[in-house]
């Protein structure tokens, strides 16, 4: 059984690989490849999977999970420039895969001791574009 | 597993009649959807990528190319357009979500390999919104697609993890 939470966070980023171009930047990344910035309201959806517990009938206790996404995500990523503010961001370029791939390192090492698992981080960029993330190898 | 799943909208109208049924059956079966007339819908379209990230950009594709694709390959076809008069593959079928969506599906994987052969990417689902309240999913299956374009072509399988 699955149960999704959802959080959102603002911040700023841009998307430019060091060793191309101007030109080679904009026509891989587009706009997001502007080198001042610009900023999204991003929204994770994060979705657990386990059994409900036969005492409780819970996956997960959602207080903790929320408060779980407000330290890992929220709080580190809400109002910042990602590739300034926010590791791994200064080296991997933060495109919303890149995001979403580390939403899911933080969020799995909290969980690694749980009776749930982490089965999936949707992270939407926009309401028009999002990316899922599930058991990605080579972590 | 990882996936980018991008949404794109297109208005479009149709009208749901088959000459298979009498006038009294279609309008019974389509209802209001079998108005003479035709009507229309803001169709939403969500095309899913699956595959390996290329790590020098952190892209699974790059949008612009996506987009591009999309908007040649598909919404040329359908955007502003009367299904039923302006899609040739319908001329003789009926437009229900259901057919555009497969239609969608077939021109998605038909042009896939030409576009992004380069790329260890594949489109894995097609999803179409006819309103809020109805969507339609094709999950394109990994090994089967890869498979028999392949085939069709004489190429060697590529299988994607």
């Amino acid at each position: 059984m699955l149960i999704t939470r959802k959080a959102e966070f603002s911040a700023s980023h841009f998307c430019r690989a060091a060793s191309l171009s101007d030109e080679e930047n904009r026509g891989l990344y587009g706009e997001e490849a502007h080198p001042a910035g610009h900023g999204h309201n991003f929204v994770v959806e994060v979705s657990v999977e386990g059994e409900p517990d036969a005492i409780t009938g819970m996956i997960v206790d959602l207080k903790e999970l929320k408060e779980i996404l407000e330290q890992e995500v929220v709080e580190p990523m809400d109002h910042r420039f990602l590739n300034y503010e926010v590791e791994p961001f200064g080296k991997v370029i933060p495109t919303t895969a890149n995001i979403a791939l580390e939403i899911w390192r933080r969020l799995e090492k909290r969980f690694q001791r749980a009776r749930f698992r982490l089965a999936r981080v949707r992270l939407f960029e926009t309401a028009d574009v999002y990316v899922d993330v599930m058991n990605p190898v080579g972590l | 597993m990882i996936s980018l799943t991008r949404r794109y909208h297109f208005p479009a109208s149709h009208r749901l009649h088959t000459p298979l049924l009498s006038e009294a059956e279609n309008s019974r079966l389509y209802g209001k959807c079998n108005n003479p007339f035709g009507h229309g819908h803001d169709y939403i379209l969500e095309l899913t990528v699956s595959g390996e990230l290329d790590p020098a950009t952190g892209l699974l594709v790059p949008l612009v190319r996506l987009d591009q694709f999309v908007a040649d390959k598909i919404l040329r076809h359908f955007a502003y357009r009367n299904i039923n008069l302006d899609v040739p593959q319908f001329a003789s079928l009926v437009p229900t979500t259901e057919n555009v969506a497969l239609v969608i599906a077939d021109l998605v994987k038909g042009a896939w390999r030409d576009s992004f052969g380069d790329l260890p990417i594949r489109a894995s689902r097609v999803h179409i919104q006819e309103t809020d309240r109805n969507g339609f999913e094709i999950l394109i299956p990994a090994l089967k697609t890869d498979t028999l374009a392949a085939e069709e072509r004489n190429e060697s399988v590529i299988v994607h993890a």
